[in-house]
């Protein structure tokens, strides 16, 4: 099977139509950024706490509100969380509210205990099963030993409970349950698991009617420290490359490499702002592997640029870099279009947490592809044909 | 040609034993597969869940201590050199970061000058001697910037094993404490399976300093009572200390000196009183037992102070003598909080007092849901590529499949003998592995197509479409591990382990992409017979 065969496409001659595209998408994204919606950075820059809960049922949004409302805490976002069918909700609080200089918990520990008052605390001196580690559970269990395995010693009771717990939790966490178990004789099917053990856990513990799946709290000065962190690996990401590629070939391909790259970032940056999307830490991860992408995307392009100046120095630079491109385009587009084959089942698949993560490299890996043909190589080709002018020729080093 | 390519099947075998051992180990039964799996793919936070902490140690105020310290040894040194002086007190220049902290001594004499010089030189290395502009007759006695580092460093590692000593004795499996960020003395405390941080994090923030000290007066209930029962000035060598009683304020005139202090302790346990309500015993090493002794004995009928974290928590009457054991009692203790204390007492005083900065817990559903979605989207990915790759490639496809399993189980491998850790980005990074590792077999089929388009025999393509592409794979390469490095470099937890899938992956992927897959096409090359078409 074969896409193209021996392409003559004229790429040098149609740049100027993507060229535009190019500077449109960027300068949308950076008119997005500059004015209408900015950058959304995530809590991990921003700073402040952020609560996932989920819950057996369709969680009432409103009645939430007005519960932390009453506890004071006026500026919390609710927004629904996944898919619908998860019943889960991220409640999110800024850094004034969050919390003061000596308790950093300050507006979790409220947010939990406003949960509680709404969806009810459970009997006096029960744990809550659905919230409970393995640990916790474990522990219980070797108090409780409703296996009688503690004659056999310490170490075989220690295990065989620990053990157990680790099924129980397992069970409970798998779908459909995804966590919130609403019946303790719904255990009855884990192996392992034995009436005793069943009212054993009932005598210790309640099932509540949602789980706090997730919390995070980043004061100020965490999020400021990785904001300027970010900045500072990204570019030095770039500066890596720059230096690199001057040192494979020349410094002009260095510079429009950089430049290609950049072009990249700024546009998944624009679309992650024109689609409120938030800029989380995992995304900045994205960012720079998106910038180590498009670099070995243009590299390729490069390197038989360089196989081929140094076949034929008498060619057209234009022609000879249009011929490079066809003879590689073929590659290009099977590998773009695997690694998007990769990350789109990430996007797809991967879950709520990887989303933002995902989303970039989608975007990042046509962009990179794309920029590599349109952006990169037509730089050089301008730096080349303004040189010939003025009687230098093209040359690259002999790798 | 033969024996060639039997030494390279015989490596590449040893590669894929050697690979396969480092994941299972050598399992018994299925039960064994299953936990020497388990304990060798060590799963990050995220995906098991628990709870990570950021904080910073307050170093400053371990300078502090030692300026405090400082300032009160050399009163006595200039009592006992009768060297005159006006005034001296702690005058930090607050200006610089970190501070710089210094002693103001004022008043003294023209002529003493030069035994103040000798005085510091010989007993009070760490200071430097310098003179006020504007004043001849006062001197600074500055803390030298290195000492400062070097208390501000010994003061982040003691709290760093002392938090690790409390967190040990909680019984948390598997914690990580290591150092954070640049040199802002901040640590990162990692939890597994912690998912209530709440009392981990008083306990470590705890500084349990325990002093004991006699009293001279009181308890007054107010600061304001207790200074004008002295005439306004507390009488030399004491200082007021706040408690609590019977649910109220209250204060107390104590001796400035400690009887004995939590450097003194051997051990401290959780017990019970007579009455059978929960108290602390503590046993005292041997210099601090006979210090207690003294003061014990010459003191009978008085009271003597608990101070704990300079809060007075009980003043009990001394009845008689006591030499190397005390209890703790009275207070509110339950049995949870004796033993709280029992923990922080054995652990040690932290040297400075700790800041929490950043709090998050994944509660374990959450990281076996990501697992899940990880382990899906591995999946699909993975058969999606290799699905086309068989289509578009037809035999030479296989080829690159097997390259690409083979890359995955050395990746796997990478993890479980470096004992790195397995992030849900980390997972990520696996399936970008498998989108970029099928680039270099693109890359250099590609390349054997445009040879053999060339009019090249089946063999001479393959040698040149595998040189060609070579040097094309290693400047991808590097790209790609030179960002996954920065990012290594940069990153916390997760990204730390992306990075290093995405590298070790991508290293990985050089030995299948090259080695493996001209291997497999120089050994379909012999069995072939001549004239047949490569299926490319």
């Amino acid at each position: 099977m074969e896409f193209f065969h021996e392409p003559k496409i004229d790429w040098m001659g149609i740049k100027w139509y993507f060229i535009s595209l190019s500077l449109l998408l960027a300068l949308t994204g950076i008119v997005s950024m500059a004015i209408h919606h900015g950058l959304i950075y995530g809590i991990d820059f921003r700073g402040g706490t952020m609560v996932n809960v989920k819950f057996a049922q369709n969680p009432n949004i409103d009645a939430i509100r007005s519960r932390l409302d009453s506890t004071g805490l006026r500026n919390a976002t609710i927004q629904p969380y996944g898919p619908v069918s998860d019943h889960a909700l991220i409640i999110g609080l800024d850094l004034q509210t969050t919390s003061s200089a000596n308790a950093l918990d300050a507006g979790k520990q409220a947010v939990v205990s406003s949960l509680a008052d709404l969806f009810g605390r459970g009997p006096e001196g029960k744990a809550d099963f659905n919230n409970a580690s393995p640990q916790t559970l474990s522990e219980h269990l070797m108090a409780d030993d409703p296996l009688v395995v503690g004659v056999k010693g310490l170490d075989t009771a220690t295990r065989t409970y620990r053990d157990l717990a680790d099924v129980i939790v397992a069970f409970r966490n798998a779908p459909p349950r995804s966590g919130l178990l609403a019946n303790f004789d719904d255990l009855r099917s884990v192996p392992g698991v034995t009436p005793a053990v069943i009212s054993a856990l009932a005598k210790d513990f309640y099932l509540s009617s949602y789980a706090v799946t997730n919390t995070k709290i980043v004061g100020p000065k965490v999020g400021s420290d990785l904001r300027r962190q970010a900045l500072y690996v990204t570019l030095a990401g770039l500066g890596a490359m720059l230096i690199y590629i001057w040192f494979r070939f020349e410094l002009i391909y260095g510079v429009a490499a950089v430049v290609a790259t950049f072009h990249d970032v700024i546009i998944t940056l624009g679309f992650f702002s024109l689609l409120n999307k938030e800029i989380t830490l995992t995304v900045i991860a994205a960012l720079l592997t998106l910038v180590g992408y498009s670099m070995n995307d243009t590299i390729v392009v490069f390197d038989r640029i360089r196989e081929n100046v140094h076949a034929n120095k008498r060619e057209d630079f234009a022609k000879l870099v249009d011929r490079s491109i066809n003879q590689t385009l073929s590659r290009t587009i099977l590998t773009s279009g695997l690694t998007f084959l990769a990350v789109l089942s990430l996007f797809l698949f991967g879950g709520e947490v990887i989303h933002g993560f995902a989303f970039a490299l989608v975007v990042g890996v046509i962009i990179g592809t794309y920029s590599s043909i349109f952006i990169a190589s037509p730089i050089v080709v301008y730096f080349y044909q303004r040189s010939a002018r003025s009687g230098v020729t093209a040359k690259v080093k002999v790798a | 040609m033969e024996t060639k390519l039997r030494s390279r099947a015989i490596f590449i075998l040893i590669v894929i034993v050697v690979c396969i051992l480092g994941i299972i180990g050598f399992p018994r039964n299925i039960q064994e597969l299953k936990n020497n799996v388990h304990n060798r793919i060590h799963l990050g936070l995220d995906l098991k869940g628990g709870t990570n902490l950021i904080l910073q140690v307050q170093v400053e105020d371990a300078v502090n201590i030692t300026a405090g310290e400082t300032l009160d040894r050399i009163k006595d040194e200039l009592k006992a050199k009768t060297l005159p002086y006006a005034d001296i007190q702690l005058d930090d220049d607050k200006t610089h970061n970190p501070p710089i902290h210094r002693i103001l001594i004022k008043g003294i004499p023209q002529d003493r000058g030069t035994d103040l010089q000798t005085l510091v030189s010989n007993g009070f290395p760490d200071w430097d001697l310098v003179r006020v502009p504007g004043d001849e007759s006062a001197r600074y006695l500055v803390l030298k910037v290195s000492s400062a580092a070097n208390i501000r460093n010994q003061a982040l590692m003691q709290a760093m094993e002392t938090i690790r000593r409390r967190v040990d004795a909680l019984g948390v499996t598997e914690p990580t404490i290591a150092e954070y960020g640049e040199g802002d003395f901040e640590l990162v405390v990692q939890l597994p399976s912690v998912d209530d941080p709440s009392r981990v994090k008083d306990i470590m923030q705890s500084t349990a300093l325990l002093e004991l000290k006699l009293v001279t007066d009181g308890p007054y209930t107010s600061r304001e009572a207790a200074l004008s029962q002295h005439g306004g000035i507390l009488p030399p060598d004491t200082q007021l200390i706040p408690g609590t009683e019977n649910g109220s304020e209250v204060w107390y005139v104590l001796n400035r000196i400690a009887a004995v202090t939590g450097r003194d302790l051997t051990g401290a346990d959780p017990s019970h009183d007579e009455s059978g309500r929960p108290d602390v015993n503590f046993t005292l090493n041997r210099e601090g037992a006979e210090r207690f002794g003294r003061v014990t004995g010459a003191n009978i009928g008085k009271q003597l102070a608990i101070v704990l974290d300079n809060r007075v928590f009980t003043a009990p009457v001394i009845h008689g003598q006591i030499t190397d054991r005390g209890q703790i009692s009275g207070g509110n203790f339950t049995s949870q909080s004796a033993n709280d204390l029992a923990l922080v007492l054995r652990s040690g005083a932290l040297p400075a007092t700790i800041h929490y900065l950043s709090e998050e817990t994944v509660g374990p559903s959450l990281g076996a849901d990501s697992i899940r979605h990880g382990v899906v989207a591995s999946i699909v990915g993975l058969l999606a590529v290799m699905g086309f790759m068989l289509v578009y490639y037809r035999g030479a496809g296989i080829n690159a499949n097997v390259a690409l399993i083979l890359n995955l189980l050395i990746l796997v491998a990478a993890l479980a003998y470096f004992d790195a850790v397995l992030t849900l980005p980390g997972i990520a990074g696996v399936i970008l592995t498998v989108g970029m590792g099928v680039d270099s077999n693109v890359l250099i089929f590609e390349r054997i197509r445009e040879e053999l388009r060339l009019g090249k025999t089946v063999g001479a393509a393959i040698q040149a479409g595998f040189e060609q592409a070579f040097r094309t794979i290693i400047d991808t390469h590097v790209t790609t591990v030179v960002s996954a490095a920065i990012l290594f470099a940069f990153g916390t937890g997760p990204i730390k382990g992306f990075a290093v899938t995405l590298t070790i992956g991508l290293i990985a992927n050089l030995f299948t992409s090259v080695f493996v897959s001209r291997f497999i096409f120089d050994y379909v090359l012999t069995r072939r017979e001549k004239g047949m078409e490569l299926s490319i």
